[in-house]
């Protein structure tokens, strides 16, 4: 029941973006994140459209699984629609008037507001699309090797960046163990009357007890064994260590920055020189 | 000219500063290629002395020297355990990576290999343990024996030439246990490979060059498979048995077959069973 929560949510292929440096790839996630957000309005928005469209053409990645991402956030899109075209008016000039679509009792709704609040959904499904595509392309080790360099220089301050990539990596190695686990206890539990099922909330809160203890009192015992193996294999914290996997930027991440590069300046020069909304 | 690469002396060690040692005043040396075993019950040491192996412990009294170097000496920590590997008993609470390959450079990484010769080492450690298909899986996906394989190859890839296992088969399956023990006793005949091997299974240890018997911290008994399995009473003191075949050989004599005393493996048996039959016919 619990095992089909996957390692991460990487889907291996052989593709231009899965081959991508990982520390370039979180960059240019958040050079494209500012660029959405420097975008002021939906003409502007097509650079970043078009990136998150080529992408993922580039990442092979199959549609549906990008499509699927985006389902956890249907209920905030759809809600945050309405909510918007309800009290958004729009960015206009000073002395300009709004174009009223519907004047209804208390609702009035323009033109403008309607661009306005799909601007806001738009900004928010790309920004899911375009996380998602660093998530699924880039392997959980990967990743935090890369988070790891990209933290490297935070050293200086005392910022205990290799220690926080270990515990992600151990987090992502025993995910996979610890539901196991919890089904078994939750199977084990219910094999002697416990109900995990029924009851209004705080009832169900209630009877996750017996669940959770038994979870952690093992988790502790798994930390416990895992330090000392560590330690028997010599692990001694980031001084010395040298890696198997060593990361390297190329040609792939040179083409992958020029594109961000693009887009972000797309989206600033339109937002200047084109007025819509 | 045989050397020890464990020598053990009048070690005894106490996890609180009063209170029963764990393990008192134990000496014994492991000659280089050995294959020995360590019984006793529950709680009577072994894991305890496995530690104090490595320098996972400090003893509280007498040496530990590994290859000469003493456990105690903080600067040989690192070299003590890049030559002395252990394999602990829960296959799941010692893989530290999402991937088999990481996992067995973790040990690499962490003694400063250069990462060019990392893949070359991790190939030949992974081979070595038969795991080689599995280079690029997640270790959970991986039965308990083939985890402990690779934990095996952990040590291998560090070059590690003793390996203590803490009871590493007991977390297995019938099949898993045979497939990880056939692995380590051919890394020991083929590889030279030295071992310490602490178990519950007196099968195991009746397949080792020799036997020491652990009670409340203390060896009471050690010597040869057939020789240590011959003190039944003293076995039976320590709460352990004879291996299932020793004792049905030993109630057979009793009964009047002439049955010789050291039968341990069931392959001694089937020799002697043959043997009393070919007498038998000849009559
Ligand atoms: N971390 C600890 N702190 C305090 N006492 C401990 C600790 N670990 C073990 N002991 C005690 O030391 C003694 C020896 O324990 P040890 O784990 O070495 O036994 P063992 O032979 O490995 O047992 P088992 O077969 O159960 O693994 C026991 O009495 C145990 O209670
Ligand atoms: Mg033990």
């Amino acid at each position: 029941m619990l095992a089909d929560i996957t390692l991460g949510q990487f889907y291996p292929a052989d593709s231009f973006v899965h081959k991508m440096d990982p520390r370039v790839k979180i960059v240019l996630l958040i050079v494209f994140i500012v660029g959405i957000f420097l975008a002021k309005n939906l003409i502007a928005f097509i650079p970043a459209v078009l990136f998150v469209i080529l992408a993922a053409r580039m990442s092979r990645l199959p549609v549906r699984l990008l499509i699927r991402s985006l389902k956890p956030l249907r209920f905030i899109l759809i809600f945050t629609f309405i909510l918007n075209i309800f009290f958004l008016q729009g960015n206009l000039p000073e002395g300009q008037e709004p174009t009223p679509v519907l004047d209804w009792w208390i609702i009035h709704l323009t033109a403008e507001g309607i661009l306005q609040a799909l601007l806001y959904s738009l900004r928010l499904i790309v920004l899911v699309l375009g996380s998602s595509l660093l998530t699924l392309s880039t392997s959980p080790i990967a990743l935090t090797d890369g988070l790891e360099m990209l933290m490297t220089p935070l050293k200086v301050i005392r910022f205990p960046a290799h220690e926080i990539a270990m515990m992600m990596s151990i987090a992502l190695r025993f995910i996979p163990t610890l539901l196991e686990e919890a089904d078994k206890i939750m199977k084990a539990q219910t094999a002697r009357g416990a109900d995990f099922e029924s009851g209004n909330i705080l009832k169900r809160a209630k009877a996750m007890i017996p669940l959770l203890v038994p979870l952690f009192v093992s988790a502790f015992r798994r930390a416990g064994d895992l330090a000392m193996a560590m330690e028997a294999r010599c692990y001694h914290g980031g001084e010395g260590r040298t890696r198997l996997r060593v990361l390297k930027c190329t040609w792939r991440d040179l083409w992958g920055a020029a594109a961000a590069v693009l887009m972000v300046a797309g989206c600033v020069l339109i937002s200047e020189f084109v007025h819509i909304i | 000219m045989l050397k020890n690469l464990i020598e053990i002396e009048n070690v005894s060690f106490s996890y609180e500063e009063e209170g029963e040692p764990a393990v008192k005043n134990v000496s014994l040396s492991i000659p280089k290629g050995a294959f020995y075993a360590v019984l006793g019950q529950n709680g009577s040491g072994k894991s305890t002395l496995a530690k104090l192996m490595n320098g996972l412990y400090k003893p509280s009294s007498g040496t530990v020297k590994v290859y000469g170097m003493d456990t105690a000496d903080d600067d040989k920590t690192w070299e003590i355990r890049q030559r002395a590997g252990m394999v602990f008993q829960n296959p799941d609470n010692q893989l530290v990576a999402t991937v088999v390959k990481d996992d067995v450079a973790f040990g690499l990484e962490n003694i400063g290999v250069p990462t060019e010769d990392m893949p070359a080492r991790i190939e030949q450690a992974l081979r070595d343990v038969g795991m080689q298909e599995f280079a690029d899986r997640s270790p959970h996906h991986l039965s308990g024996g083939q985890k402990q394989r690779v934990a095996i190859a952990g040590a291998l890839a560090m070059q590690s030439d003793i390996i203590i296992f803490d009871e590493a088969t007991a977390m297995l399956d019938p099949r898993g246990r045979q497939e990880v023990f056939s692995v380590v006793q051919q890394l020991n005949r083929n590889r030279g490979l030295t071992v310490v091997w602490i178990t519950h299974y007196m099968e195991e240890a009746a397949l080792a060059d020799r036997v020491f018997v652990m009670h409340r911290g203390e060896v009471v008994l050690e010597g040869t498979p057939s020789e240590v399995f011959s003190h039944a009473d003293i076995l039976k003191k320590c709460k352990l048995r004879q291996p299932p075949v020793t004792e049905i050989a030993e109630n057979l004599r009793e009964k009047g077959f002439d049955i010789s005393s050291g039968v341990l493996t069931a392959e001694d048996m089937v020799r002697e069973v043959k043997r009393l039959c070919a007498s038998s016919w000849k009559k």
